[in-house]
């Protein structure tokens, strides 16, 4: 199948294993930023065939992860409301506010609907003009520009009980951040390669140069994986920390001008809360004066939310990279997809899930070759 | 509505709820049939509902669905099928012409597996309770001498195979319900397994587990089968038989085929002395000609799903919570 099969193509995996391992010479904590890439690199056993000196640390990258409780509790209360069609992607409806989630809303009688795009949340206030309908707008810069594009045909058509609930993140300020921190033992970045197919390239060159590490731009399927790990490995080897672009296929030096103008519009740059992380200052987005009108949270004066987050859930430090999902005590026991504690266990993307749904057979003592 | 999406929540409520409340031994086996004792004679009895969406689709009907779900459960436990229920639930409103075209449909699909509908019933709900057509079919089938197939019976060494490729009728459904374009139509596989199952049954009488996997796709019925035997499974994920089409709409959508629908499709697990004639046998039908092994059953991981992936790690092939939910990015 074009553009799958081929990347995942055992013999060129083994040739790649085999590279990797000729030229380790020594320890290496490398960062994959994005939950696709954790989930891909799980999924398809890619950290047990490395060599021991390579760690992966699977980063902030999640969406769903990332999106503060106060966020979901906003949504969970808009969507409450008797006016109001609430409609979100699928991963977010398992996503546990301060007690419930978009499912138990739904189940006590409110609207809330899945979509497949911003575009059919737009469709449907067309169909529904007596109606609120609000899309749940999370994620990095890759969901950020269809929801943009939505917001601003909404006011193009003058489609006015359309409104977005906003949560857009940034990936380089969060590299920064983790950076930052004093515990920090990450030595190279996977940078997300559909990140890079809209922003570009241009805003990692000063981090690869200011905390002196590689940034190595990077796919998802397995071998995008391995050959990200090897360039990355291979700079750490030669003392270099440049950034390179592994995923020439999607991504381009200037990324989608088109995207980032759309971008520029209708968003602007503002600080953000990251769930588990805390705020980063200017990693996120929020919407632009000219459409401040279409947001949410002003539409519907969402406020005196009182968040109750666990206070057993390690997830902030497994999405900085500080413990791995079954370090935490509550991984797999009073933390599961059913009853998840934080969201990384219950995301698509999550990483706690990635090691709930393919590695319950390991504990942090014990390795993968128990599996069979 | 997870509870309905046939993992985790669904086996809970059926175990925990209804199972204890009905109070009784047969239901107790948790089978998709009820194997009963009556006068000498050993039957399979099995029910289920279909609230489809919509009600016709590439390659199939709720129509042919309610007689084939029903059909293949019974032939899942090594039964003929022989007769069948039919109860309608319609919204009121729907056009009649609508309910003839369900109705033919469902004619069509009976006398193709070769089963009679022997009884009926028919009630309408007002507007707006309903959902067009819901359908429930409950079915009975004889099960002949010295054929004992039940999930309890898988053991290690037996043989894993399946009858053809995967989640082909959940990516058609979903194609059409939520309007997506995956650049090629997508047909529905659903079709009566009784056929297959006679053919299979006549290369070796003893087959140990058969399971059409429905919701919750093969990943759901395998790890059913582990559950109930004890037995670990062993899969070898390049083995599977994944089209190019399924692979590609799973891929775009966030999904893994292994917990997408079938409806004509059976798993099987066999001797390993007998796998080689099953095999044959089920290649020579022509809804098992592309029949595959995809794994063996091991004393390793008493209970769980295992996959050597592709690169040559392995992974826990987990029961799902609930519906697969499509992903932000």
């Amino acid at each position: 199948m074009k553009y799958l099969d081929e990347f995942s193509d055992p013999v060129l995996a083994k040739r790649l294993f085999d590279d990797i391992r000729a030229i380790t010479t020594r320890p290496w904590a490398l960062m994959e930023v994005c939950g696709g890439q954790t989930h891909s690199i799980i999924r398809h056993g890619i950290d047990q065939l490395l060599p021991e000196e390579i760690e992966l640390i699977h980063g902030p990258g999640c969406p769903v992860c990332v999106t503060p409780l106060e966020i979901i509790d906003k949504a969970l209360e808009i969507a409450s409301r008797p006016d109001v069609i609430f409609c979100s992607f699928g991963d977010m409806l398992r996503v546990p506010g301060s007690g419930r989630d978009l499912f138990k809303v739904k189940s006590e009688g409110a609207d809330v609907r899945v979509v497949y795009s911003p575009l059919d949340a737009l469709k449907i206030a067309q169909e529904n003009p007596d109606r609120q309908v609000v899309f749940f707008g999370i994620g990095f810069e890759t969901t950020a520009p269809p929801n943009a594009m939505t917001v601003y045909q909404a006011k193009k058509l003058g489609i006015s009980n359309f409104s977005l609930l906003v949560s857009h993140v940034r990936v380089p300020p969060a590299i920064d951040a983790i950076m930052r921190s004093p515990d920090c033992r990450v030595q190279g970045f996977l940078a997300a390669g559909h990140v890079c197919t809209v922003m570009g390239m241009a805003e990692y060159p000063e981090l690869a140069e200011e905390h002196g590490v590689p940034i190595v731009v990077t796919g998802f399927e397995p071998l995008d994986i391995l050959e990200g790990i090897r360039r990355a490995v291979r700079q750490l080897e030669a003392g270099e920390h440049t950034v390179e672009n592994a995923y020439p296929r999607a991504v381009q030096a200037e990324g989608s001008p088109a995207a980032k103008a759309m971008l520029a519009d209708v968003f602007e740059v503002t600080d953000r809360a990251w769930r588990g992380i805390g705020m980063i200052p200017a990693s996120g987005w929020r919407l632009s004066p000219k459409y401040r009108a279409y947001d949410a949270e002003h539409r519907f004066s969402v406020t005196g939310i009182d968040t109750q987050e666990s206070t057993v859930c390690r997830s902030g430090e497994v999405l900085q990279g500080f413990i791995k999902p079954n370090e935490c005590a509550a991984f797999g026991k009073e933390c599961t997809p059913r009853n998840p504690l934080g969201a990384t266990m219950v995301s698509s993307e999550g990483a706690c899930a990635a090691y709930y749904l393919y590695r319950r057979l390991e504990t942090p003592d014990k390795e993968a070759s128990s599996v069979g | 509505m997870g509870h309905g999406g046939g993992g985790t929540l669904s086996a809970e409520l059926v175990e925990h709820l209804f199972a204890p409340a009905f109070g009784s031994d047969v239901l107790a086996e948790l089978g998709d049939s009820a194997h009963l004792d009556l006068g000498g004679a050993r039957l399979a009895f099995s029910t289920d509902s279909f609230v489809v969406r919509p009600l016709f689709f590439p390659g199939g009907s709720i129509g042919d669905l309610a007689v084939n779900g029903t059909v293949n459960d019974l032939a899942m436990a090594g039964a003929v099928p022989a007769y069948l229920s039919c109860g309608f639930i319609l919204e009121e409103g729907i056009e009649l012409s609508v309910v003839g075209r369900v109705a033919e449909a469902l004619g069509e699909a009976a006398r193709t597996a070769g089963v009679v509908v022997a009884t009926g019933d028919t009630k309408v709900v007002d507007a707006g309770h309903g959902d067009g057509i819901f359908i429930n079919t409950a079915g009975i089938g004889l099960i002949q001498d010295g054929v004992d197939i039940r999930p309890q019976r898988a053991a290690p060494g037996d043989v894993v195979l399946v009858s053809g490729p995967i989640g082909v009728h959940g990516v058609a459904i979903m194609s059409v319900r939520e309007g997506l374009e995956f650049g090629v139509e997508i047909q529905s596989d659903t079709a009566s397994l009784a056929g297959l199952v006679a053919d299979m049954l006549a290369a070796c009488r003893d087959l140990h587990v058969l399971r059409d996997p429905t919701r919750g796709g093969l990943a759901t019925s395998l790890n059913e089968i582990a559950a109930a035997s004890g037995v670990g499974i062993a899969l070898d994920e390049r083995s599977l038989p994944i089209p190019d089409t399924v692979a590609n709409a799973c891929a775009f959508l966030g999904l893994d085929p292994m917990y997408v629908a079938n409806e004509g499709k059976l798993v099987a697990f066999v001797p390993p002395e007998h796998a080689d004639a099953v095999l044959d046998a089920m290649r020579a039908h022509p809804l098992g000609k592309e029949s595959v092994v995809i794994g063996q059953c091991v004393p390793d991981h008493p209970g769980m799903v295992v996959a050597a992936t592709g690169l040559g790690g392995t992974r826990v092939v987990d029961m799902p919570l609930g519906e697969q939910l499509p992903r932000i990015c």
